[in-house]
C-alpha cells in the first residue's frame, strides 16, 4: 500500500487525509474553507458544530455526493477526490437512515454486497453475519417501515458495514431517536464501531453524542475547524472563546492581564481577580477572556480569607435537575455567575434559597484563560 | 374476526360534545363520498344493468319482451343467452376484441416510453419551473379533443406538414417495413395514424400521474444506492422504478381501459385494418339496430377490461402495503 502512496498523501501515519479542502456553493457561500484534518486508523472522529457550519457538506464531500472546489481528500494512499460515490471505498449511514422502503430488511443489507457482485453464498453468510451483529436475524423478512425507529438506525448500520468500508460516515447517527434510546445505542453503537475496527467519521450537532462516542471531535464553525482534541481536551482546554461556550456551560469573564509570571498570571476583571497557576503567552495589560465551568465552582455563605478567585453575589434563580441544581448568582457587576452543585445528601438544610447572598469561589487550576 | 373480537371487547365511551362533533363531521364525511358514488350508481351501474338486462332480453318488432312473466301461477324467467354464444361463434368479435387489446397496450407501452423519461426530467426539474411543466401538459385540454384528432388528418393526409416531415426524414420505408403503413406516402387511416392519434391524445393520462408520483420520491435513497455501489443506471432500475411502480399502473390504467372503448380516433384516424370493438358496437346499435346483440358485445367487453385490471390492482394493492 504505502509503495504506490499519492503525491499529495504525506506519510505521517493519517489513514485519511483531509487537505486544504475548499466548498464554494458560489454567491459568497464558503461551506467549506480551507480544511485540513488527519484522521487515525480505527478512530471515531467527530465534526461537531451547529447546523449551516459545513460539517454535513465536509461529510458529503468525503462520500462523494458533493465535489471540492479544491484541496484533496486523500483515503490510505489514494485521492478520492475524482471518484464518483459507487466507487469509493467508504459507506455512510444516513441522516433518517434512507433504507429501501420496496426492499426487506435482508435485501437492505444485501443491496450492496448484490452491486459488487459476489457469489450468492458470499452474499448470504455476510448479511446474516451483519443481522447477527446488530441483533435483527429474526427480522431479515420485514420491511424497514414495520421495524421501530432503533431497529432500522441498526438496519442502516448493518447496511453500511456489510460491505466492509476502509471509512464509515455516519451522518447524525442518533438524531432520529428518542433521548433514553439515544443513550444505550451510543454504547452499543461505538461497541459494535470497535468490534468491526472500521474507521469512523461522525457528524453531529449533539456535543454529548460527541464526546461519549468519539475518540477525538473537530469544532466546526462558519467553514473552519476551530479545535481537534480529544473530547476532555476540547472540553477542559478550550482554545477559543467559540469552544469554550459550545461545548458545556461556562461562564466567561472579560478582563486584563494585570502580571505575567512564568509559574502563575494574574488577571483582573470587573468582579474579582484571577489567580491563574500557570503561565500563558500574553502581554501584561492585554485583554483576556476568563473560563469557568460551572461545575468547578463552589459555594459558602461565608468568605475564605483569600483575596483571589472568589465573588460575592445573590442567588437570583436555581434550577433544580435531580442529581444536581444549578444556581444563577447575580454578582455585583450586574453579570450571572452559573454554578452547578451536585446534590449529594437527600435532604439538606443546607440547601441554598433564592435571594440569599453567597460567595463563589474555585480553584487557581479551574479557570481557561482565553486570549481570542 | 379478530377486529370483530376488538370492538366488542372495547368498553363504550361516554357520549361528550366532542363526539357528537365528531358524529357531525363523519356525516359531511358520508355526504361528500357518499354524492359521487351515488352520481356513479345512477348513472353508470344502473344503466350498465339496463344494458345487462337488454343483452338477454328477447326483442319483438319495436320492443323488448318482459324477463319475468307471471301467469297460471308460474313464474318464468326468460335469459336469451343466443348472443353471447354468437359472439363465440363469430370470429369478427373475436378478432376485433383482441385487435382492441392490441392497440389499447401498444398505446400504453408507447406512453409509458415516452411519458417516463418525461415526467422523470419533470420531476427532477427545478421547482420554480415544474409549476410551468405540468401547465404544458395540460394545454393541449384548452382545445377540444375532436378538434385535435381532426387537425391530426390534416398533418398526416399528403401535403401535410407532418406528412412532409416524415418523408423528407426518410422514416416512411421503416414504417412500411414495420407493417405500419401499407405504402409510401399513405399515413392515413393506418395503424400508425391511429396510434400516433391515441398516444398524442392519451399521454398526459400517462404523464401526470407518473409525475405525482416521481416528485414525490425521496432523492437520498438515491444518494444511499450510489454509497453502496449502484451506478446511476442500477440505481435507476432498483431503485427509481420499483418505487414508481404504483405511478406506472395508475398511468397504464388510465391510458389503456378508455383506448380498449376507444370510437372516435379510429373513426378518424383509423383505417380498415384497425377495426376496433368500439365501432363494432357502433354499427350493432346504429346500422344493423340489433341492441340486445350490441349489449351483450357491451358487456363483454367490459367484463374483459374489469376482471383482469380487479385481480391486478388486488396483486398490486398487496405489493403495495409493504412498499408505503
Amino acid at each position: 500500500m504505502r509503495s504506490n502512496l499519492h503525491p499529495y498523501a504525506q506519510d505521517n501515519g493519517a489513514f485519511l487525509q483531509i487537505q486544504n479542502v475548499v466548498k464554494d456553493f458560489g454567491h459568497g457561500a464558503v461551506a467549506v474553507n480551507h480544511v485540513s484534518l488527519d484522521i487515525r486508523k480505527g478512530e471515531i472522529f467527530a465534526l461537531l458544530g451547529s447546523s449551516g457550519c459545513g460539517k454535513t457538506t465536509l461529510l458529503r464531500m468525503l462520500a462523494g455526493f458533493e465535489t471540492p472546489t479544491s484541496g484533496h481528500i486523500v483515503l490510505n494512499g489514494q485521492d478520492l477526490v475524482s471518484l464518483p460515490p459507487y466507487q469509493r471505498p467508504i459507506n455512510m449511514m444516513f441522516q433518517s437512515y434512507a433504507l429501501f422502503p420496496h426492499l426487506s430488511v435482508w435485501d437492505n443489507v444485501a443491496f450492496g454486497l448484490r452491486r459488487d457482485g459476489l457469489p450468492r453464498e458470499e452474499v448470504a453468510e455476510r448479511v446474516d453475519a451483519m443481522l447477527r451483529l446488530v441483533q435483527l436475524e429474526r427480522y431479515g423478512k420485514r420491511k424497514p417501515h414495520q421495524l421501530s425507529g432503533g431497529q432500522q438506525q441498526r438496519v442502516a448500520l448493518a447496511r453500511s458495514l456489510a460491505k466492509r468500508p476502509q471509512l464509515l460516515l455516519l451522518d447524525e447517527p442518533l438524531g432520529a431517536l428518542d433521548k433514553k434510546l439515544r443513550e444505550a445505542t451510543q454504547i452499543e453503537l461505538v461497541n459494535i464501531i470497535a468490534e468491526v475496527g472500521v474507521t469512523c467519521v461522525m457528524v453531529t450537532h449533539d456535543q454529548e453524542e460527541a464526546m461519549t462516542m468519539a475518540h477525538r471531535i473537530a469544532i466546526m464553525s462558519e467553514g473552519h475547524i476551530l479545535q481537534v482534541g480529544a473530547p476532555h481536551e476540547v472540553y477542559e482546554t478550550p482554545a477559543t472563546r467559540f469552544v469554550a461556550d459550545f461545548i458545556g456551560n461556562v461562564n466567561l469573564m472579560d478582563g486584563v492581564l494585570a502580571l505575567d509570571e512564568p509559574d502563575h498570571v494574574l488577571i483582573r476583571c470587573m468582579d474579582c481577580e484571577h489567580l491563574v497557576g500557570h503561565g500563558i503567552t500574553g502581554t501584561e495589560g492585554m485583554a483576556v477572556a476568563v473560563a469557568v465551568r460551572p461545575e468547578k465552582i463552589s459555594l459558602s455563605r461565608q468568605p475564605l480569607e483569600t483575596p483571589y478567585n472568589q465573588v460575592h453575589g445573590v442567588v437570583r434563580d436555581l434550577a433544580y435537575f435531580g442529581s444536581y441544581t444549578v444556581y444563577h448568582l447575580q454578582l455585583n457587576s450586574g453579570a450571572v455567575l452559573k454554578v452547578s452543585a451536585t446534590n449529594a445528601a437527600r435532604h439538606s438544610d443546607a440547601m441554598l434559597q433564592a435571594g440569599e447572598s453567597v460567595w463563589a469561589h474555585w480553584d487557581e487550576t479551574a479557570q481557561v484563560v482565553l486570549t481570542q | 374476526m379478530q377486529s370483530t373480537l376488538k370492538t366488542t371487547q372495547r368498553p363504550t365511551p361516554m357520549p361528550t360534545p366532542k363526539r357528537t362533533l365528531g358524529a357531525r363531521l363523519r356525516s359531511g364525511q358520508a355526504l361528500v363520498i357518499g354524492l359521487p358514488y351515488a352520481w356513479l350508481l345512477v348513472f353508470f351501474l344502473l344503466p350498465f344493468l339496463i344494458v345487462m338486462k337488454i343483452s338477454v332480453s328477447e326483442m319483438d318488432v319495436a320492443h323488448f319482451q318482459d324477463l319475468f312473466t307471471w301467469s297460471d301461477g308460474v313464474l318464468q324467467l326468460r335469459l336469451k343467452l343466443s348472443n353471447y354464444l354468437f359472439i363465440t361463434e363469430d370470429d369478427l368479435y373475436f378478432k376485433t376484441y383482441l385487435n382492441s387489446l392490441k392497440y389499447a397496450a401498444i398505446t400504453t407501452l408507447l406512453c409509458l416510453l415516452v411519458g417516463y423519461p418525461f415526467s422523470y426530467y419533470m420531476a427532477r426539474a427545478g421547482k420554480a419551473l415544474q409549476p410551468a411543466l405540468v401547465m404544458l401538459v395540460m394545454l393541449p385540454f384548452w382545445t377540444s379533443f375532436l378538434l385535435r384528432v381532426y387537425a391530426w388528418k390534416g398533418l398526416l393526409s399528403e401535403g401535410g406538414w407532418v406528412a412532409g416531415w416524415l418523408s423528407a426524414l426518410g422514416v416512411e420505408p421503416l414504417l412500411v417495413q414495420l407493417g405500419l403503413i401499407p405504402a409510401q406516402g399513405q399515413l392515413m387511416n393506418t395503424p400508425f395514424s391511429l396510434v400516433l392519434g391515441m398516444v398524442y391524445t392519451y399521454l398526459p393520462f400517462m404523464v401526470l400521474p407518473l409525475f405525482a408520483n416521481l416528485s414525490k420520491m425521496d432523492l437520498r435513497l438515491l444518494e444511499a444506492a450510489a454509497d453502496l455501489g449502484a451506478s446511476p443506471w442500477s440505481a435507476f432500475w432498483r431503485i427509481t422504478v420499483p418505487l414508481s411502480v404504483s405511478g406506472i399502473v395508475a398511468g397504464s390504467m388510465l391510458v389503456f381501459i378508455p383506448c380498449v372503448g376507444e370510437f372516435v380516433i379510429p373513426e378518424l384516424l383509423g383505417g380498415p385494418s384497425t377495426l376496433m370493438i368500439g365501432r363494432v358496437l357502433w354499427d350493432e346499435f346504429f346500422s344493423n339496430n340489433d341492441w340486445p346483440m350490441a349489449s351483450s358485445v357491451a358487456v363483454v367487453m367490459i367484463l374483459l377490461i374489469i376482471v383482469p385490471l380487479a385481480w391486478f390492482n388486488q396483486v398490486q394493492a398487496k405489493a403495495q402495503e409493504g412498499a408505503q
